[in-house]
């Protein structure tokens, strides 16, 4: 079969590609739009190494096709950052050095700026609940959840 | 493998009709695009169920039930306030599927369709008395959702079949359900047992019941000696004992690496205990 034409919103630009029906989104944005943010671990949904948000819901690039992007609004790791400004979170992760490898971390950064939108005062738990599908096999979580509590801290006092 | 998004249910039922090779709805997805990535079935023809009108809708019907749309999320469903409230064992089971971004596109209707016995969602739709609409060729049909599932990964449906609503019954007065299921930890993880329960009361005595057991058999179980065993009591522990020992006498269970025949067996009793106790709290009006 040829390959499909998809338009959609990726961090704000309008953007097009062709792609095969069975590419995941996961695919499309690395091999074709060259934004290697989102990466892939499992593939299978369980590891949240792909997490991107569409329309603004949470979601596993690698359990969506590119072809399911077409009209949609996709944000990513890479529009996180405004220019050379760091966001809040991405600026704690550093202070804490919430990471290690690095692999999970654009997932994470994604995931945990859906869950303070949503909700800007989590409770500890809240947060280990709702960052539960995002593996990381280096920190332990720990320095996550703090760097994440912390900076809806932050957030909140400074809005 | 071609893929399709066509804009009605019966555009969606006639393409599969006429598709040789396999075929696959595509809803939520996060089963679908699991087997095709791993290669555990690679369909022919995608069908995206996702454009048609209203797939995405959560609405109350005038009798006071409500209808969800085939692509309805886990997330939208938790989000929702009122169906959790006349619901929430539904919405709850629904709501134990997976991690959050697999919420965000996770729908019921994959869930049943998919056909594991250990789906979460499908023994508190089966306790709530859910149908499904079913689009074919001849036109709709309304299915008991037990009457969905045949066997691990089977369901009833034709070729040509597929589901287009959620129809879930009006709660009505002095009603309440519960969900619950055993993992060896709070999260991300496949239900061990799983059981829903739904009853009503009349002042303190159940008059009705419907109780139904998943990953304890081939298919999701709707137990009626469970049902019987509580209604007609004021679920005191004698009834509580009965209603467990009529949930493990209905277990036939696989050995794997998540439980033990005699380990399943054994926790199906205690949850349907647990459960009961939940959705009559409800019933008489708790919060929990």
């Amino acid at each position: 079969m040829s390959k499909l034409h998809v338009s959609t919103t990726v961090n704000g630009d309008a953007v097009e590609f062709l792609c095969d029906p069975r590419e995941t989104l996961l695919d499309c944005l690395r091999d074709k739009l060259n934004l290697t943010g989102a990466k892939e671990g499992c593939g299978t949904g369980d590891c949240g190494a792909c997490s991107v948000t569409v329309d603004g819901r949470l979601v596993c690039s690698c359990l969506m096709l590119g072809v399911e992007a077409d009209g949609k609004d996709i944000a990513t790791v890479e529009g996180m950052a405004d220019g050379e400004e760091l966001h809040p979170l991405q600026q704690k992760f550093i202070e804490y050095a919430a990471l290690q490898c690095g692999i999970c971390t654009p997932g994470v950064l994604v995931a945990a700026k859906a869950l303070l939108e949503k909700n800007p005062d989590p409770t500890e738990e809240e947060a280990r609940y709702w960052l539960a599908g995002n593996l990381c096999r280096c920190t332990g979580y720990d320095k996550i959840i703090r760097a994440v509590m912390d900076t809806a801290a932050d957030m909140r006092e400074a809005s | 493998m071609d893929y399709h998004s066509p804009a009605s249910f019966t555009e969606a039922s006639a393409l599969a009709a006429s598709a040789t090779g396999i075929t696959r709805f595509l809803a939520g997805g996060t089963d679908v695009l699991v087997q095709l990535r791993s290669d555990m079935v690679t369909p022919d023809l995608l069908i995206d169920i996702k454009k048609i009108d209203g797939v995405s809708a959560i609405t109350r019907t005038p009798e006071g039930g409500w209808t969800l749309g085939v692509a309805v999320t886990g997330a939208e469903m938790s989000e929702h306030g009122a169906l959790g409230r006349d619901w929430p064992g539904i919405v709850e089971a629904m709501d134990l599927i997976g991690s959050t971004q697999v919420q965000g596109r996770a729908t019921l209707v994959g869930n049943l369709c998919n056909g594991s016995p250990a789906a979460d969602s499908v023994p508190a739709m089966i306790a709530a008395e859910v149908t499904v609409t079913v689009t074919g060729a001849d036109g709709e049909r309304v299915v008991l959702v037990e009457d969905i599932p045949t066997g691990p990964g089977r369901t009833s449906l034709a070729k040509g079949e597929v589901i287009s609503a959620v129809n879930i019954p009006p709660r009505g007065l002095h009603g309440g359900d519960a969900y619950l299921r055993f993992i060896p930890r709070t999260e991300m993880d496949i239900a061990v047992v799983g059981c829903g329960v739904s009853l009503r009361l009349e002042g303190d005595t159940v008059t009705e019941a419907r109780v139904s057991l998943g990953a304890v058999a081939p298919t999701v179980l709707l137990v009626e000696d469970c049902a019987n065993a509580i209604i007609g009591t004021k679920l005191d522990d004698a009834a509580l004992e009965a209603l467990a020992l009529a949930a493990s006498a209905a277990c036939n269970p696989i050995d794997d690496k998540r439980g033990t025949i005699a380990f399943r067996t054994e926790v199906a009793g205690v949850l349907a205990k647990r459960a009961a106790k939940i959705a009559y709290g409800r019933a008489k009006g708790d919060q929990q």
